[in-house]
């Protein structure tokens, strides 16, 4: 798990964003959809990317990862749900709280995983 | 001058154009251009970084000084908490601001008996649970400006309330009138300067006249200490507190606060609530100088000395009854006497181009142009970083050959078709080293 690069990620799309002159209110969404995608990745996954697209109208967040997978997608989404590790807790992450606030701050949100394989999220931003 | 004031400033002839302030600065808003520091108006917040990075002194704040106090008949001295900081541990409340009398000062409102008001306005404020969270301080006006080129988004947490300066302003306006009275601020910083003469939350005619830095009355100050006649001060400790990092979390009671100081932390902090990562904070005291208003680039008194002595005063203070009762403070509270009159909007300085499409294009054409950059963040150019060079170039401001390395690539370029082009002689005339060897064969 590498924590000492969390949040370069969402730093860099926060960071184009604000250069393309995006409405701070889109700005600060996907800096929250971003940095959770990311420590999913660190913290659950094996091997993951991150990748913006950056529309005129929207903004698409796509998160990929070869990983454990999410067994029950449903109860993931539920607020104070988590299976990171109790060390993870302990540094103030994992509070079950990233999915739920990928969704609260998604347009579009699409989940899919298969256990043992790895986990797939795409969120839509609309401006 | 263009729409923004800054009392952040150059002295062209001291600026030898090296690289420190580039590098110093949280907004990139400076350039070296010609040999010299440029500072991009736009982006500037007056944090004054740097004014203390500066080996040259190149960087100053424009103050006013004692002479302004003869632009009225009668004078009034708003001294921040952290001028109690700057004495000795000894020298006690009443003395300092008595030899603000004897500067010529005609009267004294404390800022540290606004801040007192202020904590209480915003305890209750937090208790009520209005606004989002984090809260933010808008004490600091270095901070509130850095948000609003850096962190547009967290506009709204800043608590809607004046800054204990111009609430102590707003007092004296009260006690003493417009017109014939000047009101002066004591700062320790030149974000307050400029606080002074543009405030960012306020329309109206300016509440002060003068801002006058610790740094330039200090001298006189430290001379009439002994003979001042003392001043009976009427700040508690909860507002002497606001001084030095820290103090004003200790000031803002029933909440879980979170203090930081140096404006690179609280850069750090801003991207943390931006994230969504601080829910269990409900209010962020954050100052950009290092130990708080004592760290201010125009104090005299190292920074952390000055935070103890600060902290010894507010101790003194404690038994001190605070001048309005929490009754009084929530019926000035209803009258709006704490509100900000506009509010605080974002200086969108950091987008490429108004146009969402250029801008688009211009990101991916600076994501390329960096690409091809060393990545060194030498900071030769002029610009703060690899990444500011390509901004530059993008925006037309810089050309690639301002990088050090891309010029001494195109200098080696240049040098190798130059060998070339030597080595290519007329048909009739052969090489030095044929000639030699036919001159060897032929001896």
């Amino acid at each position: 798990m590498e924590f000492n690069t969390a949040g370069d990620a969402a730093s860099k799309i926060k960071e184009v964003l604000q250069k393309s002159g995006m409405e701070p209110t889109l700005v600060r969404r996907a800096t929250i959809v971003s940095f959770e995608l990311e420590l999913n990745i660190i913290i659950h996954a094996y091997f993951g990317r991150l990748r913006a697209v950056i529309k005129e109208n929207c903004l698409e967040i796509a998160a990929k990862d070869r990983g454990p997978g999410i067994p029950d997608i449903e109860l993931a989404m539920q607020e104070g749900y988590s299976t990171a590790p109790p060390f993870v807790k302990e540094m103030g992450f994992g509070a079950g709280m990233g999915l739920p606030n990928i969704k609260k701050n998604s347009d579009i949100l699409v989940v899919r995983s298969r256990c043992g394989a790895g986990t797939f999220v795409y969120s839509l931003l609309k401006r | 001058m263009g729409a923004y004031y800054h009392s952040v400033r150059l002295l062209e002839e001291k600026c030898k154009g090296c690289t420190n302030c580039i590098k110093r600065c949280p907004t990139e808003a400076i350039r070296v251009r010609q040999g010299k520091a440029v500072i991009i108006e736009e982006r500037c917040v007056d944090c004054g970084e740097c004014i203390r990075v500066c080996p040259n002194h190149a960087k100053v704040a424009v103050a006013d000084d004692l002479t302004v106090l003869k632009s009225f008949p009668k004078n009034i001295a708003l001294p921040a908490p952290a001028l109690l900081g700057q004495f000795g541990r000894s020298t006690d409340e009443a003395h300092i601001l008595g030899a603000l009398l004897e500067l010529g000062f005609d009267d004294v409102v404390e800022v540290a008996v606004a801040a007192d008001m202020v904590s209480e306005v915003i305890s209750q404020y937090l208790q009520s649970g209005k606004g989002p969270r984090p809260a933010i301080s808008s004490a600091c006006p270095a901070v509130v400006r850095l948000m609003q080129v850096r962190f547009p988004s967290l506009l709204d947490n800043i608590v809607p309330f004046e800054p204990p300066m111009e609430i102590a302003a707003r007092l004296a306006r009260e006690s003493f009138g417009f017109g014939e009275v000047g009101v002066h601020f004591i700062t320790p910083c030149p974000a307050k300067i400029t606080a002074v003469k543009q405030p960012v939350s306020y329309k109206g005619p300016l509440l002060l006249d003068g801002a006058i830095p610790i740094s330039a009355i200090y001298g006189e100050m430290m001379k009439r200490l002994n003979s001042a006649r003392p001043f009976t001060p009427r700040a508690t400790s909860r507002g002497i507190g606001w001084g030095r990092s820290g103090g004003e979390g200790l000031a803002i009671q029933g909440s879980s606060v979170l203090s930081v100081d140096g404006i690179h932390n609280v850069i750090a902090v801003l991207e943390e609530v931006e994230r969504g990562r601080l829910s269990g904070v409900d209010y962020i005291e954050a100052q950009a100088c290092t130990g708080g208003c004592v760290g201010g680039c125009l104090t005299v008194q190292n920074p952390f000395v000055g935070r103890t002595i600060l902290k010894h005063k507010a101790s003194e203070a404690s038994g001190r009854k605070a001048l309005l009762s929490s009754e009084a403070l929530a019926d000035m509270y209803r009258t709006s006497f704490f509100d900000m009159s506009v509010k605080i909007t974002p200086r969108p300085v950091m987008r490429l181009d108004t146009d969402i499409k250029v801008a688009l294009a211009k990101v991916n054409q600076m994501e390329q142009v960096a690409k091809e950059l060393p990545g060194l963040d030498c900071g030769a150019c002029g610009s703060p970083n690899c990444k500011a060079l390509a901004e530059d170039i993008v925006q037309g401001r810089a050309s690639e050959l301002d990088c050090i390395f891309k010029l001494r690539e195109k200098v080696q370029g240049l040098a190798e078709a130059m060998v070339e082009v030597a080595r290519q002689l007329p048909p009739p005339v052969a090489s030095r080293a044929e000639t030699e060897k036919g001159e060897r064969r032929d001896g």
